[in-house]
């Protein structure tokens, strides 16, 4: 039994297919985590002791609970109170709130790099809470953390095969009905692994010229 | 409630179980693949970087149906319950070689010249010198991977193992009382992390014993 490649090559468009939904998540998903990452750390840095806690609380929960299981949670729950997403929604904003924790640790970490000196410079500026975070202290904050921020979208597209268990037809989902029809696992799995080694690498690698980029910067 | 419990908690056993198992064979994985990355003969370094690389660019879930596929296409069944264990430790262990590396790389360059000096034999030089050195700077990292090993093992439900998360989905199809079950499920995972982190701790207070961490 070895790899047939013509049948590979026979698979290649309805894997491609696949692939597009793979990407599509994790773009989603990443814009997702973006937004309410920051939204998670701004809070977790909150004054309010009632704002702060329970934000804390619950970045730690999603960070340590299995991103499969929350998958299935909002899948299944989400219809019993009313809210009806499409699978892809539903696993959208899945990954969304998970990396969303990821992400606010490391917004957390680039809001406190900012220098001292910056917040008082803004607090003697007069400037009110939100001029200040929006145009002082985000604006130095992002552009440090960017190299984390893209590992953590490698890492989502690695999870993406994870909206295959609610039937979304993503990759991987696409490979085991191929798999399933003609009875060869072998080339659609071989595919689907050698396309997330390629992309996977290649992205690291942008996050590397980024990271050096940076250094320079600084 | 306790109707609930009961298969729940059997789950959790075999997660438990799963992870333990995995987590052993990842700390030998990564040890090895670790050290033969920084090794200067080829023969050892680039099998290592290939497995290192192969395993940390694809994804854990691609990872454990093609074993749990394919490999009966060469002839090679494994149980669902080996697969699921292999595959979370060889998944693991690619990280953890990262990690060995790092700590490794980070003992200072005198330590190895004083073990030189000394006349100690690169295997002398590894277990008494090195390694003690290093391991202290691999538990936060390392405690971090046993959480994110303890998430992975709820893809072994996907291929049929029952554990936690297939004990769930089981008990959901029976009852349909979702928000519970997943909910009780959530807190579960979340316990045994708290362990974990706990557990990582107390071992970094041994490990570090009788070590100077300078600033």
């Amino acid at each position: 039994m070895i790899f047939d490649w013509r049948y590979a090559w026979e698979i290649m468009p309805r894997l491609a297919e696949g692939l597009v939904v793979t990407l599509q998540a994790t773009v989603l998903g990443m814009a997702d985590a973006l937004t309410l990452g920051l939204a998670l750390a701004l809070a977790r840095r909150s004054r309010h002791r009632l704002l702060a806690w329970p934000t804390g609380v619950l970045v730690e929960f999603v960070r340590s609970t299995p991103l499969l299981v929350q998958i299935y949670f909002l899948f299944y729950v989400l219809p019993e109170v009313g809210l009806r997403l499409s699978p892809l929604a539903t696993g959208v904003l899945a990954l969304g709130v998970h990396y969303a924790a990821y992400c606010s640790e490391v917004y957390r970490a680039g809001l406190e790099s900012v220098p001292k000196g910056q917040w008082d410079a803004a607090v003697a500026l007069n400037l009110g809470r939100w001029r200040m975070m929006k145009d002082i202290i985000v604006p130095q904050a992002i552009p440090p953390i960017v190299p984390a921020l893209g590992n953590y979208l490698i890492a989502m597209f690695k999870d993406t095969p994870l909206l295959s268990a609610i039937t979304v037809l993503e990759v991987l989902q696409a490979a085991k009905l191929v798999g399933a029809e003609s009875f060869r696992y072998i080339e659609p799995l071989t595919l689907v692994g050698a396309a997330f080694l390629l992309l996977s690498l290649l992205s690291a690698a942008a996050v590397r010229r980024v990271e050096a980029r940076l250094r320079l910067e600084v | 409630m306790n109707e609930l419990m009961t298969p729940l908690l059997r789950g959790l056993a075999v997660t438990v179980e799963l992870t333990v198992a995995a987590a052993a064979l990842a700390i030998v994985i990564a040890l090895a693949a670790g050290l033969a990355r920084m090794s200067g003969r080829r023969v050892l370094s680039w099998p290592a970087a290939t497995y290192i690389e192969v395993f940390r660019g694809t994804s854990a879930l691609v990872q454990l149906f093609w074993f749990y596929f394919v490999l009966p296409f060469f002839g090679i069944e494994v149980s669902a319950f080996t697969a699921g264990t292999l595959v979370l430790a060889l998944n693991t262990g690619a990280y953890g070689a990262e990690v060995v590396r790092g700590a490794v790389l980070a003992v200072p360059r005198g330590q190895l010249d004083a073990s030189a000096a000394l006349n100690l034999s690169r295997v002398q030089t590894l277990w008494h010198v090195v390694l003690p050195q290093a391991i202290p700077a691999m538990l936060p990292p390392a405690g971090n991977l046993a959480i994110e090993l303890m998430k992975n093992s709820a893809l072994v439900s996907l291929i049929t193992i029952t554990e936690l998360t297939f004990a769930a989905q089981l008990l959901r199809a029976e009852t349909l009382r979702s928000a519970e079950i997943f909910g009780v499920v959530l807190v579960l995972y979340f316990a045994v992390a708290l362990v974990i982190t706990g557990g990582v701790r107390l071992l970094e207070r041994r490990a570090s014993r009788g070590l100077e961490r300078g600033a």
